[in-house]
């Protein structure tokens, strides 16, 4: 290549670069749970320290194998050159001072790391307060009485917060470890049984349509891989509207007609396979009989979601929830109860009404 | 005492035979036992990497259903449980015993019926591990095994009993080779060998022996707990019954992190032999590289909780395990800076074990230099329990630990086998391995920081996971083909290749001193050492202006006598090691049956233990 072309190259080759990173960076929005685009406080501060680190291990990367290349292509046996090189043992000086580059490097990146730890520590004391509770393999969230939700409210797997506002989330678990994670939102928590671990995250935007997707980081069973969230962020006047209708008690059974009134009478009264009632298991807020070991129903027809994430909240998919949700979602802890399509269809349309 | 000896004797004679299938199992030479552990382990490496390979399959789009979430799980667990503690750990051991007693010029290890019995009690231990498969399913925890999970509650099955019970059997090995391997090293060095003049392959296994005997009573203490908890339900870690799931963490990374080195410094040993090798240069700052390991074997176990980042162990606590963490790069840097040093104005011959070792170098900092971002902890909340981790420990573990391992293999092997493996198939093996191993794990970075999390079965469609891991699983496809390779080239070479001689790579330690294979006493002549490069320094000599130049064979001085060869006593073969390993793992497989299985184990373990302890040392000879 001839010498005056060689900035051309240098340029071209920079540009080539900075185009490929821009690609990878760019194809971020659609990714929904790319750390890259941070949608709040937390998570920036996070990715900034990340890229921070990275750029400063990229430069050592660079150094290095600019280094280990040249050694090992410049002193390469070359054929009929079989001499013995000069015996060195060692230099002193030398292997003292290069502890040197590592330690500073290491300082570099130390400072900002910690300042960040204790700054995200502690959540913000006008923080809304969540409680999470996670099950095998569901995540169910609490809003507490406090300014602003007067009665409490209790949910499952999508979780609705204001945009702007941080929220605390005091979390526990029933049975093994698992994870809260957001990723758009913050770095994970792992949740311990009897324990009450808190962290806090706040989202600066909306989420688009489905929310910001999160899911459980810790292994915690066979259907680890299918306990997933979704976070809708929402401007604070739709937030309050959210609360507002969750606390509104959804229509009672007795002013319920047709498929529904049916749906809501086995849906109480009636045992299914094993002796199981849905009620059991189940709350609905009005219901005689309030079980706790799966969801909260009440507001079940304003979720988008059910089953932790992995099915719409359609009457297609709820049939198919309900015919068999150990065949949905392997292990899950609500049994195949042997329902009969047409009691399918009632329930669902019971459900639906729950709004 | 007379009489009992008379009436035992045909039970208490020792083996003779060397040859033949006896002669393998009642063997008690480092170096066959090297060669037992060698094979054994690459059989364990394979298996892992099937396991793998299947994982990767299940992987390769979204949605597949290759495998149940169930068996995906116990795979998961399974291919790290047997990497860990079936693969690496017993490879390097397989060195450990073939190379160190022919570096310190010795013709043993210091206890030869005690190695034995470790390499039993690995290979029992390991079928016992991994017997969960034909039981109703192996562990499925992942290998970190996070209670309360583990539990009887939330794993009823036998998988996890084996889990328990097989690690507590291969720790009885690690220990025992351990301790065999510091009273050796410490013990049985030739005339002249101070410690600062050992091979720093030698070092290394030392300071991973200390590591060995000190970690594992850790471990052994928690899964000692957990076997308590599942079988008497005593709440160690049962929150409920004021247990702490916690405490399994905080015992598991004790020994864990520890661990973690165990698996590299033997390699690192291993790279630090075949760099100046290759190069023709003394290892440059040998009192560095020797420091630095043993600084890094004691800080490993100040760093633990760095696995455990996202427990709400709180600021402090994640800001002292943040610093101390990266504090563990300073030392470790040093060591790569001595390495370049080394290859820097040498004279450097690219064969495979250099290959390997090169690539080890380069594998070993990108995981050291990933390993930074999550060292950090606020970076780590976005990285921890994803595929990010994946690929960083794979760089470490798979681009360090094996590269370096596989070095070892090709150094070696000529010494073992007396033959040279084919030099064209490693380059191809190499260069396979390198790139099928960037393919599969560099991707990994890019697809946890895009939200993915380990240890998960499946993944919806849309969430921009195919392409990447479609790439990653070719990758370990490659990384499977360059190992059918190495598999020939080791079936070829074994018979067909190059004959190596004594000292093949114009070396600088005392195993090449001696033919290949070496004979079964090692050294005729104990050697006496004068130096850090013994064999280099019998071969070459500095002049006054600073040059280097090879002494003619004849001027090449020799020290000592021959011995009369009659008259190297060398212990007999025995058959108690493998009763020994076979009761202690009958009595463990009965906890998970029945106790009948038990008491048979103990009883053919103490009558063992009984012939062991009442043996003759040597079977007297007809010639004497
Ligand atoms: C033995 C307890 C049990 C019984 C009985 C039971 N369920 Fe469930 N149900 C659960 C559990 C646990 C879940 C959460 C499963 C998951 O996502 O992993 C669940 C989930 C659901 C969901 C999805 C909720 C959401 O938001 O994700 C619906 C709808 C549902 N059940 C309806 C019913 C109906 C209707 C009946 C009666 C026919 C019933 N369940 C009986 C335990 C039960
Ligand atoms: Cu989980
Ligand atoms: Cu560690």
């Amino acid at each position: 290549m001839p010498a005056s072309n060689r900035p051309f190259f240098r340029m071209g080759l920079f540009l080539g670069i900075l185009s490929f990173g821009l690609l990878l960076v760019g194809c971020y929005p659609t990714h929904f749970q790319s750390t890259f685009d941070a949608a709040g406080y937390v998570a920036e501060k996070q990715l900034t320290l990340f890229y921070y680190i990275f750029w400063a291990m990229a430069f050592v990367f660079v150094a290095f194998f600019v280094a280990l290349l040249y050694t090992v292509l410049r002193f390469r046996r070359r054929q009929g050159h079989d001499e013995i090189p000069r015996q060195v043992h060692g230099h002193t000086p030398l292997e003292i001072a290069w502890t040197v580059p590592p330690f500073l490097l290491l300082a570099v990146v130390a400072v900002p790391a910690i300042s960040v730890l204790f700054e995200l520590d502690t959540p913000p004391a006008d923080a809304m307060e969540v409680n999470v509770i996670g099950h095998q393999w569901w995540w169910e969230f609490e809003y507490p009485e406090q300014p602003g939700i007067l009665t409490a409210i209790v949910t499952a797997n999508e979780l609705h917060i204001p945009v702007g506002k941080p929220v605390k989330f005091t979390m526990t678990s029933t049975d093994v470890i698992h994870s809260f994670w957001v990723p758009k939102l913050a770095g994970k928590q792992d949740i311990i049984p009897t324990r009450k671990i808190v962290m806090w995250f706040q989202a600066d935007r909306a989420s688009p349509e489905g929310g910001f997707y999160g899911q459980c980081a810790e292994f915690c069973g066979l259907s680890h891989a299918n306990m997933r969230l979704r976070v809708i962020a929402e401007a604070p006047d739709q937030f309050e509207q959210w609360v507002k209708g969750q606390q509104t008690p959804s229509k009672p059974a007795v002013e319920l007609a047709g498929l529904a009134a049916e749906g809501a009478n086995l849906f109480a009264n009636v045992s299914f396979e094993g002796g199981q009632r849905c009620v059991f298991c189940h709350t609905v807020q009005g219901q005689a009989i309030q079980g706790k070991v799966g969801p909260n129903l009440t507001h079940v027809g304003s979720r988008g979601l059910i089953a932790a994430g992995i099915l719409d909240n359609t009457s297609e998919d709820l049939g198919t929830w309900l015919q068999n949700p150990p065949g949905v979602k392997p292990g899950a802890k609500m049994p195949n109860l042997l329902l009969t399509d047409d009691q399918i269809e009632k329930l669902v349309a019971y459900l639906q009404s729950l709004r | 005492m007379a009489a009992t000896t008379g009436a035992l004797g045909g039970f208490l004679a020792r083996p003779m035979g060397y040859t033949g299938v006896w002669g393998w199992v009642t063997t008690v030479d480092a170096k066959r036992i090297g060669v037992l552990y060698l094979v054994t382990s690459l059989t364990f490496f394979l298996w892992g990497g099937v396991q793998a390979l299947t994982i990767r399959t299940q992987l390769a789009q979204s949605g597949l259903t290759v495998v149940s979430p169930g068996l995906y799980n116990q795979l998961f667990t399974m291919h790290a449980l047997t990497m860990i503690f079936l693969a690496i750990m017993p490879m390097s051991s397989a060195f450990f015993n073939f190379v160190i007693p022919l570096q310190i010029g010795a013709r043993d290890v210091a206890f030869p019926r005690l190695n034995a019995l470790s390499y039993w009690i690995y290979l029992f231990g390991g079928l016992l591990l991994s017997a969960g498969y034909l039981t109703g399913g192996a562990a499925d925890t992942g290998w970190f095994a996070y209670a309360p999970i583990t539990e009887k509650t939330f794993s009823p099955n036998k998988g996890m009993d084996f889990y328990v019970l097989g690690l507590l059997v291969l720790g009885i090995s690690s220990m025992a080779a351990a301790f065999n391997f510091i009273v050796t090293i410490l013990n049985m060095r030739a005339p002249g060998m101070t410690l600062m003049r050992m091979p720093v392959f030698c070092w290394m296994t030392l300071v991973t022996s200390f590591l060995l005997v000190t970690a594992f009573p850790v471990i052994t203490v928690a899964l000692i707990q957990l076997l308590f908890d599942r079988y008497l339900g005593a709440g160690f870690f049962i929150s409920s019954r004021g247990g702490d799931p916690l405490l399994w963490q905080h015992l598991f990374w004790v020994f864990g992190h520890p661990e973690v080195y165990i698996l590299i410094l033997p390699a690192m040993g291993v790279v630090s032999e075949i760099l100046p090798t290759f190069s023709r240069k003394p290892l440059f700052g040998y009192s560095v590289v020797v420091f630095s390991g043993i600084v890094i074997g004691f800080m490993g176990w100040s760093v633990w909780s760095h696995h455990m980042f996202t427990v709400g162990l709180g600021a402090v606590a994640n800001a002292v395990f943040t610093v101390s963490t990266m504090l563990i790069a300073v030392p470790t840097g040093v060591k790569v800076f001595n390495w370049m040093a080394t290859m820097w104005g040498g004279n450097i011959s690219l064969k495979t074990p250099m290959l390997f070792a090169i690539g080890f170098i380069a594998l070993f900092v990108i995981g050291g230099l990933s390993g930074v971002s999550h060292a950090v902890s606020p970076s780590d909340f976005q990285q921890q329990d994803t595929y990010y981790i994946v690929a960083h420990l794979h760089y470490v573990l798979f681009g360090g630990s094996i590269f370096g391992l596989f070095a070892g293999i090709y150094y070696w092997f000529p010494k073992m086998r007396g033959r040279l493996l084919g030099e064209g198939l490693g380059k191809v093996h190499f260069w396979l391995m390198f790139t099928g191993m960037n393919m599969t794990f560099g991707p990994q970075h890019w697809l946890g920081l895009d939200g993915m999390p380990r240890r998960i079965y499946t993944y919806p469609s849309n969430m921009g996971w195919d392409f990447w891991n479609l790439v990653s699983t070719l990758g370990a496809f490659m990384i499977g083909v360059s190992l059918l390779v190495f598999l020939y080239n080791v079936w070829r070479s074994f018979s067909h290749g190059e004959h190596a001689g004594a000292d093949p790579w114009d070396a600088r330690t005392l195993e090449w001193t001696m033919p290949s294979p070496p004979p079964l006493y090692n050294f005729a002549r104990i050697p006496t050492v004068h130096g850090r490069d013994p064999f280099w320094d019998q071969k070459y000599a500095t002049d006054r202006s600073g040059r280097t130049h090879r002494l003619p064979a004849g001027a090449q001085e020799h020290d000592g006598h021959v011995e009369d060869v009659q008259n190297i006593h060398i212990p007999d073969p025995s058959y108690f090691p493998i009763f020994v390993a076979l009761g202690l793992a009958l009595a463990a497989l009965g906890i998970a049956f029945h106790l009948a299985i038990s008491v048979v184990g103990v009883a053919i373990f103490l009558i063992a233990i009984y012939g062991w302890a009442f043996e003759p040392t040597v079977e007297p000879r007809a010639h004497h």
